[in-house]
């Protein structure tokens, strides 16, 4: 039904298509210390009223200093070396591209024409004005309102991005908002001067996927009916499938593909655009389906069994009245793990899922329930272990950091990074523990020469490689992979995936896989659990929780998640869960 | 609508660069975190300066008596207060030829018959021929060595030399000052060991385990800070019996600055190690198996060693200033030991300043030279405590 709604207000919008910005042929240098860079080259694109053009391309593809150069908040030592940015008018175009940075032109256009919409909703609104005082400043800023005038427009702004209450959130500051609250305030305050371009930088990607097909939703709805252009900076394929009209790939600062959406997603010409809708694409399938062991047998014998695991925080006594206030981050969870197997455990943020790999861990300390691992010898009561005998777990069961910056040590080698684990237990030193660092190497497909480098010398998803050779280094039998994947490109996210599944195949490794991305999971797992709320929701296989989900928090999740196919949206028809 | 066009070439493999200087790149790759550090802090010429400073000072301080032209305590009766001579290249002998000759000009003193004051006049006809490499009053370089040859000195032992004057007992003041140097620029630099042995060790423990065990030092340190230093230590230095040699009640003093000098570097390490123990790589070391005293020393403390030696070169000139404070006011160092501070007791009255005000010029010029190059140094070092900022 929506989706008729958009086809006929589109056709229907007075002088759709007409062109409202051209930027022809721009060219963006920024001075480094020992190079220029040529963040952007020759790019070219119009936007037209009502329509949106994604801008799509992985990190550092020049995406984002578009955008920021058509509002000229290009960073202190960059410069646009070539190039116009017309913005249509009445008189004319103007050209952003000259003008100096304190013209009133320029004032103008930024906020006042042009509305923008950062990431990272935290940070991009102050926290020490409240909402509603923000966005009358814009008002009476940008339409000489006065304070009556515009406390009145901002409520009306607040109920159209959809705020409950917008009469009394007005008041409210930064802090007493959600991150969608925060987001959808944020869009309020870019159309508080009625733009007629909206740029909105990678708006979601700080969101959990159900507020993500909310807010992307609004913004689409916003953007037609208010016949405004829209650029929509994403690294997400979904997101474009699902939103855009027109889509430019940027690759390395360069446009190398334009086109319709349909054109690119069933007809791409450039290679690097079918690399990137290939590893996309490929994660919406499970290759695990195919090649996986037989059912798990119910008289198998489980490696890690987790019964009725609980942690509250914010219960304990405290010394003075007592606290009645607790949060039950993770509540009753159970579940198995089986040798070769890999269980993903998914949900939003919140849910519980990266404390439960904590606690399983115990570097956070279980409130109540039980940790059973089955390895050599007798079955271990993880609860019960003391501080020995809890080093010789951690040595069967290892973890996978997130963030490949934050986990390497910068001031250690990379031998001494994947050499520390066999160094502490005692196990290699000298010319076999340099051996033993060489094969870890190889296993994840990096060279054993770069062993005496430091972490900086590589690319994320290097970083992420020589983490996973760290946690192997010890023979493990189970690795948690805390969203392993999660800061990594998705070209990359797909050769990580199968770096681990093909390591699997060698090893005999069971993965707990927490993720809060569904196509991930889809791809890597046999089983999955669902959190929400720290309960386990739903438990199933991989094929059966994201095809047919049972329960209906998981069915809202699975159709949030945008589906890399502009003839099968997926998000705008999706299932709503309130609690 | 919209046309469909792509760029037929093969997707690129790395971003477009052009390199602006052709100066050998640095290779990161294989450059550990010190040589990162160097490559920022050299790029900071006022740092570089204020370091080669500290580190002449710190040569003229070990070479002292290499270096003075005479030694502290000779006191010579007959120029009291003389004013600084002007060292001169070329001098004219009784011929008229003017030729290459290091020299200084001798002074014509005139007694003022009513004050008894002596008055010098730099009498130009006077030359006292000076040499490098000279013999003259003999010395112990670090009461080991014996030798008698100084860098600069008049040729003729009995002739006399003060570049920088003399004080009221006839002292060249340049030699006395040479002597401070190793002095205070010691004092500090022992001062700030057992200041950073204190505070990192302290510091250290309050940010690992924190809960009462940080309770408890941070408490500590507040007591500490919240002192008023002058009082406590003209308390605490009035209580060092006088009987004491010189060298012991130099250690005292060190030890007496440095007891309050710990707590800002503790609180700083505290700091980085509440910041440090929840950072990713620090979990993975503890789930390595890692023990504390190595996740301590090995994981944490290598990733603020920068920003401790920084914030070690900012301390310093507190130390020296401290040092000098005390030694003004009467109650650190005392004659016979010479360091900056003693220097500047002798400027403490009008009179003095009044005719001889090289005595108070060129020690304060030496304190404010080392305060300055330190901070500046510091600064320095703290910007590039972090090279993988950029």
């Amino acid at each position: 039904m929506q989706m008729q709604a958009v086809n006929t207000s589109r056709s229907t919008a007075g002088q759709a298509g007409e062109v409202v910005l051209k930027v022809e042929h721009l060219s963006l240098d920024f001075r480094l210390r020992t190079e220029i860079l040529h963040a952007v080259r020759d790019v070219s694109f119009e936007l037209r009223r009502g329509e949106t053009l994604c801008l799509v391309g992985e990190s550092g593809s020049g995406k984002s200093v578009t955008a920021r150069a058509l509002l000229r908040i290009l960073d202190k030592n960059g410069v646009i070396a070539a190039g116009k940015m017309l913005l249509a008018g009445q008189h004319g175009d103007i050209d952003i591209a000259p003008l100096t940075e304190r013209s009133p032109e320029l004032l103008k256009i930024r906020g006042g024409r042009i509305g923008l919409i950062f990431q990272e909703p935290m940070s991009s609104l102050s926290p020490v004005h409240t909402i509603g005082s923000q966005i009358v400043e814009a008002l009476r800023l940008h339409r000489r309102m006065d304070k009556k005038q515009a406390r009145a427009e901002t409520i009306e702004l607040l109920r159209q991005v959809e705020i409950p209450n917008p009469d009394k959130m007005i008041d409210r500051y930064t802090f007493e908002f959600s991150g969608g609250m925060r987001q959808r305030a944020m869009i309020a305050m870019a159309l508080a001067a009625d733009p007629e371009i909206l740029i909105a930088d990678e708006p979601t990607t700080a969101l959990d996927v159900t507020t993500q097909a909310e807010i992307l939703d609004l913004i689409k709805r916003l953007q037609i009916s208010r016949g405004m252009a829209m650029l929509l900076i994403t690294h997400d394929m979904g997101i474009v499938a699902e939103v855009a009209d027109a889509v430019a790939v940027m690759h390395y600062g360069r446009i190398v593909e334009t086109g319709s959406t349909d054109d690119i997603f069933h007809n791409p010409r450039h290679d690097y655009t079918k690399r990137l809708l290939g590893s996309t694409v490929k994660l919406e399938q499970n290759p695990r389906a195919a090649t996986r062991a037989k059912p798990v047998a119910s008289d198998r014998q489980p490696v890690l069994s987790v019964r009725n695991l609980t942690k509250v925080y914010g219960a304990s006594k405290a010394w003075m009245g007592g606290s009645s206030f607790a949060v039950k981050a993770v509540d009753d969870i159970s579940f198995d793990l089986y040798p070769g197997e890999n269980l993903g455990i998914v949900g939003e943020s919140g849910s519980g899922k990266t404390t439960l790999g904590r606690l399983i861990l115990r570097t956070v300390e279980p409130t109540s329930g039980d940790v059973t691992y089955f390895g050599q010898g007798e079955p271990l009561e993880v609860t019960k272990l003391n501080k020995r005998q809890l080093k010789g777990f951690h040595r069967d069961v290892r973890l996978v950091f997130q963030d490949p910056f934050a986990s390497l040590n910068p001031r250690m080698t990379v031998k001494q990074v994947i050499g520390d684990p066999l160094i502490v237990s005692g196990k290699l030193h000298g010319a076999a523990l340099d051996r033993r660092v060489g094969e870890l190497l190889e296993l994840v497909g990096l060279d054993p020469a770069v062993m005496e480098r430091y972490p900086h010398a590589f690319s994320g998803g290097q970083r992420q490689r020589i983490s996973i050779a760290r946690a192997l280094a010890l023979d493990p039998k189970i690795i948690i992979a805390d969203e392993a994947t999660a800061a990594l490109d998705v070209s990359i996210r797909a050769q990580i995936l199968d770096l681990l599944l093909d390591i699997q195949k060698r090893l005999d490794l069971s993965f707990i896989f927490i993720s809060h991305d569904i196509s991930v999971v889809r791809y890597f797992c046999d089983r999955v659990a669902v959190l929400h709320r720290g309960k386990l929701v739903e438990m199933g296989s991989a094929e059966q929780i994201c095809t047919s989900p049972q329960q209906p928090y998981t069915q809202s999740l699975i159709s949030a998640v945008p589906h890399p196919d502009p003839r099968h949206k997926r998000m705008m028809h999706r299932t709503r869960f309130t609690a | 609508m919209l046309e469909h066009t792509y760029i037929d070439e093969a997707p690129e493999a790395a971003p477009a660069v052009t390199a602006i200087r052709t100066s050998k790149p640095v290779k990161t790759a294989v450059a550990g975190p010190w040589r990162l550090m160097w490559a920022k802090f050299a790029r900071n010429k006022v740092a570089i300066v204020a370091g080669v400073i500290i580190l002449l000072l710190y040569l003229i301080g070990l070479f002292a008596e290499f270096l003075a032209p005479a030694l502290p305590d000779t006191a010579r009766p007959q120029f009291t207060n003389a004013p600084p001579q002007e060292l001169r290249l070329f001098a004219t002998d009784a011929e008229g030829n003017s030729q290459f000759q290091l020299h200084v000009t001798g002074y014509t003193m005139t007694v003022d018959q009513a004050s008894l004051r002596r008055s010098y006049v730099i009498d130009d006809a006077q030359v006292v021929p000076v040499g490098l490499f000279v013999k003259g009053a003999p010395y112990k370089l670090w009461g080991v060595i014996p030798s008698d040859v100084h860098l600069i000195g008049p040729l003729k032992s009995s002739d006399t030399m003060y570049l920088m004057g003399t004080d009221k007992l006839g002292r060249d003041l340049f030699s006395r000052l040479i002597h401070g140097t190793r002095i205070s620029m010691s004092i500090g630099l022992i001062g700030v060991t057992i200041s950073l042995f204190l505070g990192v060790i302290l510091g250290s423990i309050s940010g690992f385990y924190g809960g009462w065990v940080d309770l408890v030092i941070q408490r500590v340190i507040e007591v500490i800070s919240s002192m008023p230093t002058i009082p406590l230590w003209l308390g605490l230095a009035a209580a060092i019996p006088l009987s004491w040699s010189p060298i012991t009640v130099y250690f005292v003093i060190t030890l007496i600055v440095s007891l309050f000098g710990w707590t800002g570097l503790a609180r700083e390490v505290r700091g980085r190690f509440f910041a440090l123990r929840s950072e990713d790589f620090v979990t993975a070391a503890r789930l390595d198996g890692s023990s504390e005293r190595r996740l301590i020393f090995r994981h944490i403390l290598p990733s603020l060693t920068s920003h401790i030696l920084a914030v070690v070169t900012l301390a310093l000139p507190t130390m020296i200033v401290a040092e000098t404070a005390l030694s003004f006011l009467g109650i650190g160092l005392k004659a016979p030991v010479v360091s900056w501070g003693v220097l500047l007791q002798d400027a403490q009255n009008v009179r003095t300043i009044a005719t001889a005000p090289w005595l108070l010029i060129w020690p304060s010029a030496a304190v404010v030279i080392t305060v300055l190059a330190y901070n500046f140094l510091g600064d320095g070092l703290r910007d590039a405590a972090d090279p993988y900022e950029s």
